[in-house]
């Protein structure tokens, strides 16, 4: 399990799928719980169906680098980012995968991996969108550096007022990663 | 408000420029400071302020001078190729004395360049931001809570030596979210002397007139000489520094702005493996604070600066050193960031 004192996460997938979003949540989880963050997209010309990623890290100390090069969390929703990212994860530390989204060819042994059909997940339960929060779910599951509080908070804090169901479908959403087995 | 609030560098910022009395923003967008622009156009006009979308960065910084003319707090903001648009208008500002602030969001040049964090401006920011004989005060921040603080600082340092302060950030900081505090203004902050202003006055006294043309050149150099005593002044009053495990250093990085933050881990990995290293950032880039380099380089043996750049504030550093210890150098350009491994191994070599 990746030390909980420091995460030190990259997420990434195609714009539109919520990574920059589900990267925010991280921060806040380590903002609620006084805790040093950092979010740091990625940037550019493509953005929507293009490639997308964030680094966020969540810290005791004062966050030095908000750039992470040797994340010790992997957070993927497509096989690019997959491929591009498995061989930069810290020995030891762990992957969160869309198993819907992602072929993932080779499987690294000294780090875990935890495959989760989120999007396929998703559709099944009517959240369409909310792969992002599957995911995120079984991630604090298996690196549960936060409360169950902080997260609701969180997601609370998180909901547009112009779309207040969105807090109990991302809730739902959160607590079918987090049971997912 | 004392909560933490988590926000982009860039929002960060234009919610200080609000609350440090910014009443009028005029701008164009460019990546990666556009949030600037974004974020003052929905807030300014809720708060009686004005916010306008110039037609270039040459229009902007000129309604810039307009409005610092009538006494008014304003700001304006890009990043590097339209700051060079906006030298022209600057060093009118600076030659009729009048405050404002600017902000560059620093990215990859020379041209266009990319989009991607850079601090190539150093050498346009310190020493040629204009023609003429003048300099503006530069600040460069390092977390997002500093892109909030520092904007404070910088219009109270305009209105106070009725200059051009300028913020040297880059896509870095203005990109990256991190928690920040907003600090309750004091109410009765410091005022000041606005009686140059050109604000209209119903023929009540003598009128104002702002202006940067000299054509007598007795007066010009009087003129430049009492801007230079002012320069003088902040020089001994105003440099800020921040010096980290300096204290019993051998080695010393120096960085300033997203580059420092770097350094530092790099510094805390070096003195894991036994290195002596420290971490010396500069705040106030124009005046360089020399005397605190000096101090933080007491015991050092070696400098090594690090910069998103080919080497510019090295120059300075050198300057300040009068080559007394020997100085390396370190950067990364283009718009790539620098890792602190990368760094480290510098610093292994040094």
């Amino acid at each position: 399990m990746a030390d909980t004192h420091e995460i030190k996460a990259v997420l990434a997938g195609f714009g539109g799928q919520g990574i920059l979003f589900a990267g925010k949540l991280l921060a806040y989880f380590g903002l609620l719980d006084e805790k040093e963050v950092s979010w740091l997209p990625s940037y550019g010309p493509a953005m929507r169906g293009g490639t997308c990623n964030c680094s966020v890290t969540v810290s005791d100390k004062p966050v030095g680098s908000p750039l992470i090069t040797e994340p010790n969390v992997l957070f993927v929703m497509n096989t690019p980012s997959y491929d591009k990212f498995i061989a930069t994860v810290e020995a030891g530390g762990t992957a969160f995968i869309d198993e819907t989204l992602v072929s993932a060819e080779n499987i690294r042994g000294d780090i875990k991996s935890f495959f989760v059909p989120a999007t396929a997940l998703a559709t099944e339960h009517g959240l369409k969108g909310a792969a992002n929060i599957i995911l995120l779910g079984k991630f604090l599951k298996e690196v549960p550096f936060t409360s169950k509080d902080t997260v609701r908070k969180a997601l609370e804090k998180n909901t547009p007022a112009k779309k207040p169901q969105m807090f109990e479908s991302n809730l739902k959403a959160f607590d079918i990663g987090y049971n997912f087995i | 408000m004392s909560e933490r609030v988590l926000m982009k560098g860039n929002e960060a910022l234009a919610e200080a420029a609000i609350s440090a009395g910014c009443k009028c923003f005029f701008g164009y967008p460019i990546t990666p400071q556009t949030e600037i622009s974004a974020y003052l156009s929905k807030r300014l006009p809720k708060v009686g302020g004005v916010f306008l979308q110039a037609e270039s960065e040459i229009a902007a910084i000129n309604m810039v001078y307009g409005c610092a003319g009538t006494g008014t707090r304003c700001m304006t903001s890009s990043s590097s190729p339209g700051i060079s648009l906006k030298s022209e208008g600057l060093s009118y500002i600076a030659g009729a004395d009048l405050p404002c602030v600017v902000i560059n969001v620093q990215r990859g040049g020379p041209g266009l360049g990319g989009i991607q964090p850079s601090q190539a401006d150093y050498w346009q920011a310190t020493r040629a931001l204009g023609h003429g004989d003048f300099h503006v005060i530069v600040l460069a921040p390092s977390t997002v809570q500093e892109m909030a603080d520092l904007v404070t600082r910088a219009f109270d340092l305009a209105d106070e030596y009725r200059m051009p302060v300028m913020l040297l950030a880059d896509g870095l900081l203005g990109q990256m979210m991190e928690p920040v505090v907003f600090k309750k203004r004091e109410e009765n902050g410091k005022s000041f002397d606005k009686s140059w202003a050109a604000n209209g006055h119903g023929g009540k006294r003598k009128h104002n007139i702002i202006n940067s043309l000299y054509l007598e050149a007795t007066e010009l150099e009087e003129k430049i000489h009492e801007r230079f005593k002012r320069y003088d002044e902040i020089k001994a009053k105003h440099t800020m520094a921040e010096s980290y495990m300096t204290d019993d250093a051998d080695v010393i990085i120096a960085a300033y702005g997203s580059t420092a933050r770097l350094a530092r881990t790099a510094a805390e990995k070096a003195r894991s493996l036994g290195i002596k290293a420290g971490v010396f950032r500069p705040i106030t880039l124009y005046p360089f604070p020399v005397n605190e380099l000096r101090e933080a380089t007491k015991t050092a043996k070696r400098v090594l600066v690090c910069e998103m750049s080919m080497g510019q504030m090295v120059d300075d550093v050198r300057l300040a050193l009068e080559c007394k210890i020997p100085v390396d150098f370190f950067g990364r350009t283009g718009g790539i960031i620098p890792k602190p491994e990368e760094i480290l191994e510098k610093l292994k070599g040094v």
